[in-house]
Parts: structure tokens; C-alpha cells; sequence
């Protein structure tokens, strides 16, 4: 038994679990975020209002927390992006809107726009306030599947513009990946549900949950019994390491155990290793790295097959991960994974680039030991999600084919989000665009 | 959502926020970009007898307050250097393509009844809405006997205004300089020769700096300065007590007021208006940010009223006046002393050495083990807020209320008032 695989539960004193899955950036009082809006030069065409991809205006927002019209500041936001709350905690500013600042080009240090962005939102649902209304009922009806940011953003514009809008969704609980995929420190204290509260309270949208399409409902059926459908499923399916041992105990697919930490009433109830190896170079690597540390394991490492510059994670994710004690090895790639029934270590070959640029193995190899071994090469569309929807949709990339408005190869059939071909990152932000796009042409569609 | 449409003088906008007469009114191109950003009104700048004034080449001076721009601004411009024709022409224009917003051409001619009757007959063909009548530019014009030459001398304002009523069916502001010794007297000169309303302050004079490589004032024009006109940020304490002062007269009552200096929120917008102002007028602000900050300027002005359940301007409107009073009046029993939060407090060490060398000896320093600690001695504060404005920490010292049981009492009918010793000889 002296070889059992060190994984527990309850590693840390009760009370630090709270600590460690609270907010990560804390928010800003008024104190100080009058003080960081008055660094904002409002710039004209300002180059961070074009680095959003909800195109926000940053600076007009930012004048209503200066003027203390903070509600007005709310609903800049707000008009742009219906979920500007998950935004303001979740975007990578880094390399969007903060990253855009002419302050970064002057000093390297950017407005906090996430931060002053989350001070106005907060103070809305603080107060509950509902400023949405709808417009007249068109009596037309649209169905959205998938409640995360896309479906939501989309199913909101439509029931401001009169539609009713049933929402499908296969988990218990609407928000998508906010609610089941993102770092519990990220989304802190519930907020999630408290936005979709927030995006239903408008009126118009049913939300059914525990509903999957090619399951439970079929695209045929739904187009029959709507006046247009959107698409919004996501990505269900994981990328595969491809290498022997993958099917031992205690390897993981990261977004599954994110899942399962997210919903967990008790972190402290969540078994987590000592000697843990994350393989992917993504925010979903650094999310599980970071947690499972935040849980309570001793070595964490990271290992990426290219190098930091390569990393889909931002500089900032990186470091987040380093100050939480995370190691982040560059330049090797699983070959086989060992144990006995249970994983127990990992044997990587180092990388490099030969002449031609391309991925090379070296020979070289070299072992992390390993109780727990995380996935997280990335996720894609799983044809179960469409399977069952009697008409095809068309793919393209793995994805389904879209155009600029969200349009795809049915009538009356839009699709956006993550499981759509956009132009943007998988990124929530670009999810909501492509839902407000998607409604926008719904809309038009519905009332041509 | 409150109602934010603007009645003053018979002159009616959408909402309170008027661009004032300076460079952004100049020309159609900027005006029109400002009614479609979402302002209430133009006031045009200046237009004078032809052939138009020449300006000089540096004309603006700032001052940037410890790295804030443009806390105070300045400017040595003259009225519109652009022929008169050109200007009424696009005035008819812009008020026939943007008939909801209010249009108010600023004048300013020589002190001869024969030039203002001419100017006003054109004007009256633009179909605007009221005239301005400039008496306030304090620099270059006032060289030439117009401007604050005719707006400090309150027999000059009664006698133009006079002539101006007389050769226009238009609604007259008076814009009055701040470079008086008592506001009131052009106000009243302006009432007595039936103005319609009054627009305050106008630029106050001032040099914003010396260029000490140069030894001359800033701005600088080829190695010379002159004075200028002061204004931004820096000024509104000045305008919101003229504007005060008028709004409270006996002489001026009921006279509108359209209040201007250092308005860049909806919230010194909504001071004016509490102290009697009837619209505001923006410039300043305009010049720094554009003209996109009337955005803010109306939410915000909509958020507040809502939340204080006003429906419209009028319900607030001189609310703030009617507190104001003379030194007299105010209640010599009232008490508060500072306290300050423990807590929040950071140990700066500003309010004890502002109250110890300047003030009242009121807070002490204490070293509890090493710590540092400042305390309020009760016995000692007089309750004059300067701890208050020094400290840092926005919460920490706070004004306490002293319940001591005495009635609101005026120094008139205090017993230490000497008058009242000597009555009780």
C-alpha cells in the first residue's frame, strides 16, 4: 500500500478553501475606482473600444464612473454586451481592451479597464435593477440551443426585440462555460447564475435545462416548431493525448474536473493528487494547474510541447500560474504515460523546431512522476452534439460554417460561440459578438 | 426618465446643455457635429461688424494641476474672424436643419444704437432664437470699448440693452463678465433695460503662468503676453457664487440666468441649476474631451433626477438657492467636531500637522508603543473642516454633529454680539 497513489481530499485547513477559490482580483471601491477612471485620457477612436471585440465604449463608460453616473456607465456596457459582468472577470484584457491602452504604449501600465468595468456592472445587480424592456411581442418564435454566453446573448437581444425565445440546455444550470468551465476564482460567489438571473429577467426567455439536442430534441423538430433556430453547443468533445497509458486511472480530461470543482458544494471533498502533470499550453491548463494547487498539491507542472510565446495562455495567465506556484515546462511532448492500473509518472521527449519550422521530437527523453494527469489539448465540436438532427449543417474545420452574421447552410438555422467557424478566439467575449450578431440577423431574418 | 427639456426666456431645448460662445461654435461644421453628438443648444460665437478681427498665433494658456490637464484655461481669442455673411448663412442653416435645439447668437459691436439695430435686423433672418449680448470678453475686444468695457459699466448695459429690446422681437441675453467688484450691479443695469435672461460668468482676466526662460506671460506671443480670459474647472466656485448671488437678489428676481464656468459633468451642471440657472453653457469641457462628454452629461443628469424622483429640471431648479444666504443668517450654535475612523486611518500624519501649526491645536499625536495614533480632542476642534479636506482617506475623518440642545441662532441675536452687550448695558 506504500505505493498507493497519493491522492486526498481535505489537504488544507477548512477556512483556506474559501481563500483560495474567492476572487482573484478583488474588486475596486469607489475610492479607488474614481482614481483609475481618472487615468483614462478618453481617447478619441480610442484603440480600446476597436480591441473589444463587443465594441464597448470603454472611455464613455469609464467618463459615467468618473461623473459618478454610474448606472448610465452600467448600461454602455450593458447595450454592448449583455454579459459585460462575466466579461469584466474573465476577458484576458492583456491582450484586448488593456492591451490596446495608450497608457500601455506610454508607461506600460494600462487602465484597468476589467476592473472599472466590473465596479460599474457590480453596482447594478448590487441593486438589482432591471433597465431592460421589451419591445412589443412579433409572435414570432426562436429557439437557442446551448445557454452559454452566445446562446444567452443572443436569446436577450431577441426578447428585447420582441421574440420569445426558448432556450435548450443540457446541463442543470445555464452560463455555460462561465457556471462549468471557468476558474472558480475567476466567477467568483455565484455570479454566473446571478447573471443568467439578470438575462432572463427581461421577460420572453424560457429557459429548459437538462434538454439535448440529438437526444432529447432534433434540429428537425425544432426548426419545424420555430421560426429560426440558433446553435450555440459549444464544444463537447476533448482532444485525445494519442499516447499508451492514457486509459490509466487518474488521468483526466481538465475541463471535466474544472466541471466537478465548479459544482462542488465542499472543495475540500475534492481529491486531488500530490505530484500533478498538466499537458497543454492553454487558459484551461493554467486553470487546472492553478486550482488543483489552490486544492492543496505539492507539485503542479505544466508541460507544453512549444515554447511561452506559443502558448494560446497570455503572458499574464503564465505568471498568474507561476505565483501560484505552478512550474511551466516548455518544448517537451508526452510519450507514454506509466503505472499499474493507476498512472504514475510521465515519460516526456524533449522538442524542438528543425530547419523547416515544424514540431520535431529530439530522442531525448525525461520522466515527471504523477498521481493525476490532466488533459488539456484543447476541445472540440463533437458530432454526438449534432448527431439525430436529420438535417446536416454544414462543417468546415470541425466546425460548423458560418458567415459574418452567423448564418449557416439551413434557412432559418444561425450558429455561433465556440462551435462555430468565427473569425474571432474562443473566447466568452467573442461568444457574446457572435450572439448579438447571430440575433441581429435573426431579427432581420424573422421580419423581412 | 426624467424630462430634461429646457425652458428659459421662451427659448426651448431638449435638454439643459448648451455649447457656450467660443471656438466650438464658430462654424457650422463644429455645431452641426455637436447638435448630432446630442447638445440642446448653441450659443454662435461672437459675430461683429466686418471686416472680421485678425487673431494672433498662440492664443490658449492651461494650467495643468499636479497632473491633471487643464484644471484652469485660458484664452486671448478674439470674436469670430470670419465675415459676417458667411456666419448668418450658416446659422439659418444649421436652425432650419435642427429646428428642436436652441440656437443664440452672441453679438458684439460698437456702443452706437445704429450698429446694434443693423447687426439685429440680419440676425433676426436667421430665425434663431435669442441673441447674447456680449459684454464679458475681457481681452482685445474690451481695448476697443466693447465687451467687459461695456459689461463694467452697468449704465452701458441698461442703455444697449435698452436699444436692443427696442430693434428686436428676439429674446436678449446679457453675458456678464466676472471682472466687477459686485456682480449685481450689471445684473440689475441688465434687468432694468429688459433683458430677458443672463449668461454667467464669462472669462475671468488672467495670466496662466510667466515663461521664466522668456520672462513674459503665458501664452506667449513672439516674446510678449497679454492677459486673457480665465476659465475651466478652475472657476466654477466663482461662477456658481455669482450665479447665486443673482438668483437670490430681491432686484433680479425671476430674472433666468443660463449658467456658465467650468461645467464638465452632469453634476456641476445640476449645481447651476439647484442655485437658479435655467440652462447651462459648456466650453471648456468640449475642448478637452470633444464633444461626445454631453453623452454622460445627460444620462447622468436623467440617472440622479430619477433618483431623487424629480421629473423635471423644474422641480429642482433654485432649490439650492433658497439655502442661500448671508454669514448672518447661518446658525452661530451650530456644532459639529471631527472624528476620525481608526480603521481606515493610514497614519499620514496630514490632519494633526495641518490642525497643530494652522489651526486649532484640536488633534493630537499620539505614540502608543511605537505606534502611531492621531486623535481628535473634542474640547479643542471648532469643527472647521480643514482636517477633513486634508486627509487622503476618503471616509476616515467625518463631521460629527454635537447634540448640545441650543436653538438655530443668528449672530444678530447672539449675547456675545457686541450690539446686544451694549443693549444689555
Amino acid at each position: 500500500m506504500a505505493d498507493a497513489p497519493a491522492i486526498a481530499s481535505g489537504l488544507l485547513p477548512p477556512e483556506a478553501y474559501a481563500a483560495n477559490f474567492d476572487d482573484l482580483n478583488p474588486p475596486l471601491d469607489r475610492r479607488a475606482a474614481l482614481v483609475e477612471a481618472s487615468r483614462c485620457y478618453f481617447c478619441h477612436d480610442a484603440p480600446c473600444i476597436a480591441a473589444c471585440p463587443t465594441g464597448i465604449d470603454i472611455p464613455a463608460f469609464i467618463r459615467g464612473i468618473q461623473t459618478d453616473n454610474v448606472k448610465g456607465a452600467a448600461l454602455e456596457i450593458l447595450e454592448a454586451n449583455i454579459m459585460g459582468g462575466a466579461c469584466a472577470r474573465v476577458c484576458p484584457t492583456e491582450i484586448l481592451c488593456e492591451g490596446a491602452c495608450v497608457r500601455t504604449a506610454q508607461e506600460g501600465k494600462p487602465v484597468k479597464i476589467g476592473l472599472l468595468q466590473r465596479y460599474a456592472t457590480d453596482w447594478l445587480f448590487d441593486r438589482e435593477l432591471q433597465p431592460f424592456t421589451r419591445e412589443p411581442s412579433t409572435g414570432k418564435r426562436v429557439a437557442v440551443v446551448g445557454a452559454g454566453p452566445a446562446g444567452l446573448a443572443c436569446a436577450h437581444a431577441l426578447a428585447r426585440r420582441g421574440h420569445d425565445v426558448v432556450v435548450l440546455e443540457k446541463r442543470a444550470k445555464g452560463g455555460g462555460l462561465n457556471e462549468y468551465g471557468i476558474a472558480a476564482y475567476k466567477v467568483a460567489h455565484d455570479f454566473a447564475q446571478k447573471e443568467v438571473a439578470f438575462i432572463l429577467g427581461i421577460g420572453g426567455i424560457e429557459l429548459r435545462t437538462g434538454v439535448e439536442l440529438g437526444r432529447d430534441v432534433h434540429l428537425a423538430d425544432l426548426r419545424r416548431e420555430f421560426d429560426a433556430v440558433f446553435l450555440a453547443i459549444g464544444l463537447g468533445a476533448v482532444n485525445a493525448l494519442k499516447v499508451p497509458g492514457e486509459d490509466l486511472a487518474g488521468v483526466l480530461n481538465a475541463v471535466d474536473y474544472i466541471e466537478a470543482l465548479r459544482q462542488a458544494e465542499d472543495k475540500a471533498a475534492l481529491p486531488v493528487g500530490r505530484d500533478i502533470v498538466v499537458v497543454g499550453g492553454g487558459n484551461t491548463a493554467i486553470d487546472i494547474a492553478v486550482q488543483t494547487r489552490r486544492l492543496g498539491a505539492e507539485n503542479v507542472t505544466i508541460v507544453y510541447r512549444r515554447g511561452p510565446a506559443e502558448m494560446s495562455a497570455t503572458a499574464h495567465e503564465q505568471e498568474v500560474a507561476q505565483l501560484n506556484g505552478v512550474r511551466i515546462r516548455h518544448w517537451a511532448r508526452p510519450v507514454r504515460l506509466l503505472g499499474d492500473g493507476h498512472v504514475r509518472a510521465v515519460e516526456f521527449e524533449y522538442t524542438r523546431l528543425d530547419e523547416r519550422g515544424r514540431l520535431a521530437g529530439t530522442g531525448e527523453t525525461f520522466h515527471l512522476a504523477a498521481d493525476m494527469v490532466f488533459k488539456a489539448i484543447g476541445q472540440l465540436l463533437s458530432p454526438d452534439d449534432l448527431d439525430g438532427a436529420g438535417d446536416g449543417v454544414e462543417l468546415g474545420r470541425g466546425k460548423i460554417t458560418i458567415d459574418a452574421d452567423g448564418t449557416t447552410s439551413l434557412p432559418g438555422v444561425f450558429a455561433g460561440g465556440d462551435a462555430a467557424a468565427h473569425a474571432g478566439q474562443d473566447l466568452t467575449v467573442v461568444a457574446i459578438e457572435d450572439g448579438k450578431r447571430a440575433a441581429a440577423a435573426i431579427h432581420r431574418y424573422l421580419t423581412r | 426618465m426624467a424630462d430634461l427639456r429646457c425652458q428659459i426666456a421662451g427659448v426651448r431645448s431638449p435638454n439643459p446643455f448648451w455649447l457656450a460662445s467660443a471656438p466650438p461654435t464658430d462654424k457650422e461644421y463644429n455645431v452641426v457635429r455637436a447638435l448630432r453628438a446630442g447638445w440642446g443648444g448653441v450659443v454662435w460665437k461672437t459675430l461683429g461688424e466686418d471686416p472680421p478681427v485678425v487673431n494672433t498665433t498662440s492664443r490658449y494658456g492651461a494650467i495643468h494641476f499636479r497632473g491633471h490637464r487643464m484644471a484652469g484655461f485660458n484664452n486671448i481669442e478674439l470674436i469670430t474672424d470670419r465675415p459676417l455673411e458667411v456666419n448668418l448663412q450658416e446659422i439659418k442653416r444649421v436652425k432650419k436643419d435642427w429646428p428642436d435645439r436652441a440656437m443664440i447668437v452672441s453679438l458684439m459691436v460698437p456702443c452706437t444704437e445704429e450698429s446694434w439695430k443693423a447687426i439685429l435686423e440680419r440676425v433676426e433672418w436667421t430665425e434663431a432664437d435669442g441673441v447674447e449680448l456680449n459684454f464679458g470678453c475681457p481681452h482685445g475686444m474690451s481695448e476697443r470699448g466693447m465687451g467687459s468695457a461695456v459689461g463694467q459699466v452697468p449704465e452701458y448695459i441698461e442703455m444697449v440693452v435698452r436699444w436692443c429690446k427696442q430693434h428686436t422681437r428676439m429674446p436678449v441675453f446679457v453675458k456678464l463678465t466676472p471682472n466687477v467688484t459686485n456682480i449685481l450691479a450689471p445684473a440689475r443695469a441688465a434687468r432694468k433695460g429688459g433683458a430677458d435672461a443672463v449668461s454667467l460668468i464669462n472669462t475671468i482676466n488672467s495670466i496662466t503662468g510667466v515663461d521664466l526662460d522668456r520672462m513674459a506671460p503665458l501664452p506667449t506671443v513672439n516674446g510678449k503676453g497679454a492677459h486673457g480670459g480665465y476659465c475651466g474647472p478652475a472657476v466654477k466656485p466663482i461662477a456658481l457664487c455669482m450665479v447665486g448671488e443673482i438668483a437670490k437678489d430681491p432686484e433680479c428676481r425671476g430674472l433666468p440666468i443660463s449658467g456658465i464656468g467650468g461645467i464638465e459633468t452632469w453634476r456641476d451642471a445640476a449645481e447651476f441649476i439647484s442655485l437658479g440657472a435655467g440652462s447651462v453653457q459648456v466650453c471648456t469641457a468640449a475642448m478637452h474631451y470633444g464633444f461626445k462628454i454631453v453623452k454622460d452629461m445627460i444620462s447622468g443628469l436623467d440617472n440622479w433626477m430619477d433618483e431623487k424622483g424629480y421629473r423635471s429640471l423644474d422641480d429642482f431648479r433654485g432649490a439650492a438657492a433658497r439655502n442661500y444666504t448671508d454669514w448672518g443668517q447661518l446658525d452661530i450654535n451650530y456644532e459639529i467636531v471631527a472624528k476620525i475612523d481608526q480603521d481606515l486611518c493610514i497614519k499620514c500624519g496630514l490632519c494633526h500637522i495641518a490642525c497643530e501649526d494652522t489651526s486649532h491645536q484640536a488633534i493630537a499625536a499620539i505614540r502608543d508603543n511605537g505606534a502611531k495614533r492621531y486623535e481628535v480632542i473634542d474640547a479643542e476642534c471648532v469643527g472647521c473642516n480643514l482636517c477633513l479636506h486634508v486627509c487622503p482617506v476618503e471616509g476616515c475623518i467625518t463631521m460629527v454633529p454635537v447634540e448640545n440642545g441650543k436653538p438655530y441662532m443668528t449672530w444678530a441675536e447672539d449675547p456675545r454680539n457686541p450690539q446686544n452687550l451694549k443693549a444689555a448695558e
